[in-house]
């Protein structure tokens, strides 16, 4: 199972370096990837049936309980065969959708980690890994929405999907932590037994409503909805990848997973069918005023998902097998819907559903898919969607709360309105007369056509043979996340009940509204004055200003004048080690220990005052260089008085060159001035007093401390006994500590080498004629 | 005298930081080469100062019968000055180059590494 995860990370990695001679005919056969992984995984659909499980443990961080534990059962793999099976259909439509794309390899590199990733997700039994797979598919995704890079909006788009999706990311991260904690384990599958325990812990509250978080903005639910419809600016194999089986799913996913170990308490079941319900009915109702094509699929797209969410939220046996069923029944048709649409952007280069009528004309495999995906979302029998409905509404009407009735009439509602839009997007572009302009639309091609037919169609297969899905891939759900599931029957028939009458009133209410509501640019128009007060402008808005609030501390701080930063670093070194300095030191300076003056030492300090007086003070460069050689030779007598005639040696030959260096060098300069006003210069001068005053203070208070000399006894004894020379100070510099002075060497080697370049270098001609 | 010494580190240590917060580059430079002579008398002011004996062994002697000199801030002081005289070295070179393109030695105008937009 490893490998069927790293598999994708493994060839994107492989066409990052080999892609461009994939990129034309052959980048169908990438599609092979992940046709493989789905045979791959539908071999196990017999095993997973009869109830058994797949495990693969491989440590990875064990002292944290960090490893990678990979389970298929039956959610995992119904989630692994829509990744791999919708992700083969994808593949193969993108290398005849973006034929001839200069970045296709680019593009399929970023599929394939995609993939994994959400390979790995929907596999991984410990949250940890959970987490980090979460991640890649943030990333990649980002990458995926942000594809089409030189539009600035969806660089946009793809920047909120990740902002939204990243901070889910962390609060999920958050959750599991506590989760775990509580748990002892980051296990799920050992979550499981503790499920009571975890339910009466304290924190049990915060894990859950960091999980919600995660969830909620992975699956766009009110209010975090918002990035769907944004992320609609992809490619549309991308949406059709991302919004029908995977990215989306990833959080219902993590719902569904999770409800055997934290579902069953009222926080849980209350908020989940409160979000669920809000986000249905909101995304429902705003997909009457779209006309974008994708734009009405993104919206029923949020609608679905809420209806999962709230499923979820029910969590009675029933409302999970609904939610199972339902997961595959939306894959099924809102990718083929997906796929229709970018047929049709393909050939007519329009998305506005108020120009589009009559393409059966030209594309009729897309309009029969087309029709077959609303036939199956409005729930119309025989298809899959019907099942799906069915069960959604039996959910609601047998949840055991007085509710109840509310609660169907809302899913009624929601469903019509989503039927309403599965007829928009799928019905509308085809049916009627021709638009002039039209009529030369080309047939499109095998691949694009092939996809959606083929998806469409499975959705009747199933619908009509429900015995396929049964037994292999519904059960084994419902028994992954609850314990003893009754057996499931899923029929077309059910002979007449409420359930049916409730059906035929959403079918027959959804093709009413079709043809009395006509979505129009005004009514679009009218819808967008609300955005204003939309979470999508609040969050917006709050970006901006924390971008004003990071450029404002930019420049406060980062403002590139170097006086600036060295003020700012002293001003805090100054600051906080007087206020050590005032708290816990007592002043003591014994004089007595100190050695008595001379006349020469007192007259060498008074040139050194005067020397660094001049050299502060002058306004000719000259003497300033001429007054700092003067102050180095003082320093170079002091060094004489005190016995380092080695140091005086050294400062007397250093402070020679460096005065002919800078006399050699300067002269060429501009003239010397001084740039800065008076109150600058007295500022500077209050923290170069201090600065200088806290030195002195230190020193002094160092030398009031006793002093350790057995590191200097050492080499003073041994200094003529193990290394035979006489002067200590070259001893230590050559012999002890030879390997320093070596390393000294070379830097002073690599200063030599950087005066050089620069004086040798010569400018480009560019450069120099930016002077 | 150590009390002296110990004002005048301090007062090297408050000129080199005026020099360096000026605008002139030549002038950063001479605030840097003061900061380092007043960094290395703080070293040896704090590894005690003794007059007249020198740390080398006399004569015929294998170790030393009289008080000396601590070796070690001298070694430490030395190696600083080498080191610093390839700073300084390098950075007058570069203020050199820098003037010649960008025809100033104000940092306030070569604080930006690219055109403004």
């Amino acid at each position: 199972m490893l490998i069927a995860i790293l598999i994708g990370f493994v060839f994107a990695l492989f066409l990052a370096f080999a892609g461009k001679y994939l990129k034309g005919k052959l980048s169908i056969l990438i599609s092979l990837i992940p046709l493989g992984l789905f045979v791959y995984f539908l071999q196990y659909i017999p095993s997973i049936s009869e109830g058994k499980l797949l495990v693969e443990n491989h440590q990875w961080i064990p002292s944290f309980g960090v490893n990678l534990n990979f389970r298929l059962d039956g959610l995992a793999l119904l989630f692994s065969l829509m990744i791999t099976g919708i992700g083969t259909l994808v593949f193969a439509y993108t290398s005849s959708y973006l034929k001839n794309h200069i970045y296709l390899d680019r593009f399929y590199a970023y599929l394939l980690v995609f993939m994994g990733a959400m390979l790995g997700l929907v596999l991984s039994d410990n949250l940890i890994t959970l987490f980090v797979f979460w991640e890649l598919t943030s990333i990649s995704s980002f990458f995926l929405i942000g594809f089409n890079n030189t539009n600035p909006d969806s660089r946009r788009s793809a920047q909120t999907a990740l902002a939204v999706t990243g901070i889910g990311g962390l609060l999920f991260l958050a959750g599991a932590l506590i989760l775990g904690n509580i748990a002892g384990t980051y296990q799920i599958s050992e979550m499981i037994p503790l499920s009571e325990m975890i339910g009466q812990n304290a924190h049990y509250v915060l894990a859950v409503a960091l999980i919600f978080g995660a969830a909620f903005t992975k699956s766009a639910q009110f209010p975090f909805h918002f990035w769907l419809p944004g992320a609609m600016k992809a490619p549309t194999p991308v949406s059709t990848y991302l919004h029908s089986a995977t990215m989306v799913k990833a959080g219902i996913y993590l719902l569904f997973r999770l409800s055997p170990v934290l579902g069953g308490q009222a926080f849980w079941n209350t908020t989940l069918l409160i979000v669920g319900a809000v986000t249905m009915f909101y995304a429902a109702f705003h997909t009457l005023f779209r006309t974008d094509l994708k734009g009405v699929l993104a919206y029923s797209t949020i609608a679905a998902l809420g209806i999962l969410t709230f499923l979820i939220g029910l969590g009675t046996h029933e409302a999970l097998l609904a939610a199972g069923v339902f997961i595959l029944v939306h894959a099924l048709y809102k990718a083929t819907l997906f796929l229709m649409t970018g047929a049709i952007d393909l050939g007519t280069k329009t998305r506005d559903v108020t120009a589009l009528s009559g393409l059966r004309k030209v594309m009729l495999p897309i309009a029969v898919a087309g029709i077959l995906a609303a036939i199956s979302n409005a729930g119309i029998p025989p298809s899959v969607g019907f099942l799906g409905k069915d069960l959604i509404y039996e959910s609601t009407l047998h949840f055991d709360h007085s509710s109840a009735i509310f609660l169907t009439i809302l899913a009624v509602a929601t469903n019509v309105l989503i039927a309403y839009a599965g007829y928009v997007a799928g019905v509308k572009p085809f049916i009627g007369k021709l638009p002039t302009g039209m009529e030369n639309v080309d047939f499109p091609p095998l691949l694009i056509w092939l996809p959606p037919v083929l998806l469409a169609v499975l959705g009747f297969v199933f619908g009509i043979f429900p015995g396929l899905i049964q037994e292999s891939l519904i059960k084994p759900i419902l028994t992954s996340v609850v314990q003893n599931a009754s057996d499931v029957h899923l029929k077309l028939w059910h002979g007449f009940t409420p359930i049916l009458g409730l059906s035929v009133l959403t079918i027959s209410l959804g093709l009413l509204l079709y043809f009395l509501w006509k979505p129009t640019k005004s009514k679009e128009d009218f819808i967008e004055r609300f955005e204003r007060i939309s979470p999508k402008s609040i969050l917006e808005n709050l970006a901006i200003l924390f971008e004003r609030g990071s450029d404002l501390w930019t420049r406060i701080f980062q403002n590139g004048y170097l006086r600036n930063y060295i003020s700012v670093i002293i001003i805090f070194l100054v600051g906080l080690v007087s206020v050590t300095l005032l708290k816990n030191t007592t002043y003591n300076i014994d004089y007595s220990s100190f050695s008595r003056l001379t006349v020469y030492e007192v007259v060498t300090l008074v040139i050194m005052i005067l020397s660094i007086g001049f050299a502060v003070f002058t306004k000719s460069r000259l003497a300033a260089v001429a007054a700092t050689g003067v102050m180095g030779y003082s320093i170079c007598l002091f060094f004489v008085f005190y016995s380092a005639p080695d140091l005086a040696m050294t400062q007397f030959t250093i402070d020679t060159l460096t005065v002919i260096l800078f006399v050699l060098v300067l002269y060429k300069l501009p003239k010397y001035l001084k740039l800065s006003d008076y109150k600058t210069r007295v500022k500077d001068a209050v923290i170069s007093t201090a600065f200088g005053g806290l030195i002195t203070i230190l020193a002094l208070e160092v030398l009031a401390q006793p002093v350790n000399e057995e590191i200097s006894n050492y080499y003073a004894e041994n200094s003529y006994i193990l290394a035979h020379g006489k002067n200590v100070v070259n001893v230590i510099l050559v012999d002890f500590r030879g390997t320093d002075t070596m390393v000294e060497i070379s830097v002073l080697t690599i200063a030599a080498i950087g005066v050089f370049g620069l004086l040798k270098l010569r400018l480009k001609s560019s450069e120099r004629k930016q002077k | 005298m150590e009390f002296l010494l110990a004002i005048m580190t301090g007062i090297l240590y408050a000129a080199g930081l005026y020099m360096m917060l000026r605008r002139s580059l030549v002038k950063l430079i001479i605030g840097l080469i003061m900061i380092s002579n007043g960094a290395n008398l703080l070293i040896f002011l704090l590894g005690r100062i003794t007059k007249g004996h020198p740390p080398i062994i006399k004569g015929s002697a294998e170790v030393f019968a009289d008080i000396y000199a601590d070796p070690v801030p001298q070694a430490l002081i030395l190696t600083a000055i080498v080191i610093s005289f390839g700073l300084q070295s390098f950075a007058i070179i570069l203020v050199k180059r820098a003037y010649k393109v960008v025809k100033t030695d104000d940092l306030d105008e070569m604080n930006t590494t690219d055109e403004e937009i």
